[in-house]
């Protein structure tokens, strides 16, 4: 943890008057929420032989169960060291998530016979409209950044109505105006490269922002020290005040990265053959709409841990020099 | 007299413009809106003098110095660095700032790049010397300044007084004419100033032009050639330190002397 105190507080889960009301509200919301209902109260009400028993009695059985699996469950993470307690918590989550997946009754023989196009036609454009989207937006948003922190009027007001226009219009509204108003002025665009151009623009002004921020960051005697050498204004900016603000930078434009690539389904309105618009149109033949979105929806979840994996990496590399 | 050290730290010869002083100002103004932080200052400094600036905070010292190599800009009067008239031009800024060194309270060293990379880079940027060359140069230096064996490290792993150190080296990498000082041991542990001390020492003892913003009095005494005092953004009195520490005419710097020698 962060700036860790030395002191051993009572752990927050250890205490009893934290967890005791942490269970008694648990248990209550199960019984509130009429959990005996649901398919997880049927198979425990089987596994009991109280099948068939009253709704109250099939509630309280899954209160109790739920309840007592979750304290044990706490009982023994708690003992577990920092490391494992993360990796167990992170673990169960997931299993629950793939579990609520798994309740839908998927067919997986559907899934199987479809994965191969999702993967090869879907996942590919997905990534290849993101990856080509990332890097114009952030050379877009590296300009942006230095127009708005420039003296050059004209430069900062076309990088303040940029901001404000792509940043304040929807991103769907972004792409449907380029692909069919560019036409209207007599340039037909393809729908990727329509789509392409919307999300650069769209993201390289939210990145303008975060750029900026990073740079502004930078205390002023940085500035003063490269100028005092003698260095020109393209070399303090790209040699000295870039390469430190990037520990800024990182971690947010880590974040729009990821939220890029989820948006880049917005492009499938105007006909692109990703991943979000293979998966609603693959399932609509055999109805397994279900089945095409929680593929398409895992996919997107896999490559987001693998952006986060990627920006770890980046973060680790450029605290190399922790500053001051 | 300039007493010839063993090291020496000045490797540059004095330009050919023996004659011109190294820093002429004449009648300098500037101000920060309506507040006048600088009121008609005149000021010489003469090739290899060494000069004190001294003054209660907030009396313009900083800033004056921050003039000469354009940091601060001015509204009023001149200021001639090496025969250079500082303008707004960048030629003029530029070929100003070639010739000037600065040393900064807070050391500002660059903290992403290491000791060597720190002295290398404006070498290879400004001066577009090799890479090998300039290694070699910013490794001479910090070796004068005793940083040793500690050029690969980043300025976050060193002491306060070797940062402030490095930062002298990373500014005599540039063989600059002139040396500015703008409270270089303010920001240091009591322990760590003498060792930033000695190497100015030694650096005045080599002939170097050297204008210095400091607290340090025994500093001036000992190796100033002049003292500035300065209150209000005004030059109030300035003299050889003998003088100006035994007998202070004016009664600011009487005022001033009187606070800070306990």
């Amino acid at each position: 943890m962060h700036y860790a105190d030395n002191v051993d507080y009572p752990r927050l889960l250890s205490r009893p008057s934290v967890y005791i009301p942490g269970l008694a509200i648990l248990f209550g919301i199960l019984l509130y929420t009429q959990a005996g209902t649901t398919s997880l109260g049927q198979a425990l009400a089987g596994v009991f032989g109280m099948a068939g028993d009253s709704l109250l009695a099939a509630n309280l059985l899954v209160a109790i169960v739920v309840t007592a699996v979750v304290a044990l469950n706490v009982a023994v993470v708690m003992r577990l060291s920092l490391k494992h307690q993360v990796y167990v918590v992170w673990a169960e989550l997931a299993l629950l998530v793939l579990l609520f997946f798994y309740s839908f009754d998927l067919s997986f023989e559907f899934i199987r016979r479809k994965i191969g196009f999702l993967l090869t036609q879907g996942l590919v454009t997905t990534l290849y409209v993101s990856a080509i989207s990332i890097v114009i937006a952030s050379v877009l948003a590296m300009i942006g950044a230095v127009a708005k922190l420039s003296s050059n009027g004209i430069a900062l007001g076309i990088a303040n109505f940029y901001t404000s226009l792509f940043r304040g219009l929807p991103l769907l509204m972004q792409i449907y105006m380029i692909y069919l108003g560019l036409p209207q002025l007599g340039y037909v665009i393809d729908a990727v490269p329509a789509g392409i151009l919307a999300l650069s623009l769209c993201y390289g002004a939210y990145m303008t922002e975060i750029f900026r921020a990073g740079i502004e960051s930078i205390p002023k005697g940085q500035w003063e020290a490269s100028r005092a050498l003698g260095l020109k204004p393209k070399d303090t900016l790209i040699r000295i005040i870039l390469p430190q603000a990037m520990r800024i930078i990182i971690p947010p434009t880590g974040n729009q990265f990821i939220a890029m690539l989820k948006d880049s389904s917005l492009v499938s309105v105007v006909g692109v053959w990703e991943l979000m618009y293979l998966a609603r149109t693959q399932g609509q033949t055999e109805f397994r709409h279900v089945e095409m979105m929680i593929t398409a929806s895992l996919i997107y979840w896999i490559l987001s841990i693998v952006l986060e994996l990627i920006q770890g990496r980046i973060e680790r590399r450029f605290n190399r020099a922790q500053t001051r | 007299m300039i007493r010839k050290s063993r090291l020496s730290l000045v490797e540059s010869t004095p330009e050919p413009t023996g004659a011109v002083p190294a820093v002429q100002i004449r009648n300098l103004s500037k101000w920060y809106g309506s507040f006048q932080a600088l009121t008609d200052v005149d000021l010489t400094i003469s090739r290899g003098e060494k000069l004190v600036i001294c003054g209660p905070s907030g009396s313009g010292k900083s800033t004056l110095i921050r003039t000469i190599n354009a940091l601060e800009n001015f509204q009023k009067g001149q200021i001639i660095v090496d025969g250079i008239e500082l303008t707004r031009k960048p030629d003029a800024v530029e070929a100003v700032r070639k010739r000037v060194g600065m040393v900064f309270q807070q050391f500002n060293l660059f903290p992403h790049l290491t000791v060597l990379e720190n002295c290398t880079l404006a070498l290879r940027l400004v001066r577009g010397i090799p890479h090998k060359e300039a290694e070699e140069r910013a490794l001479h230096y910090l070796g004068k300044v005793r940083i040793p064996d500690q050029a690969h490290k980043y300025a976050s792993q060193l002491s306060g007084g070797q940062q402030q150190r490095v930062a002298i080296a990373r500014a005599l990498s540039m063989q600059p004419d002139i040396m500015l000082f703008d409270e270089p041991t303010s920001a240091l542990d009591p322990e760590m100033v003498k060792e930033v001390l000695d190497t100015m020492t030694q650096l005045a003892g080599e002939g170097m032009t050297m204008a210095v913003v400091t607290h340090e009095m025994g500093f001036a005494r000992q190796v100033a050639d002049r003292v500035v005092f300065m209150d209000r953004g005004e030059i109030v009195e300035h003299g050889p330190p003998s003088e100006f520490f035994s007998n202070p005419k004016e009664l600011r710097a009487q005022a001033f002397l009187s606070q800070i020698l306990h």
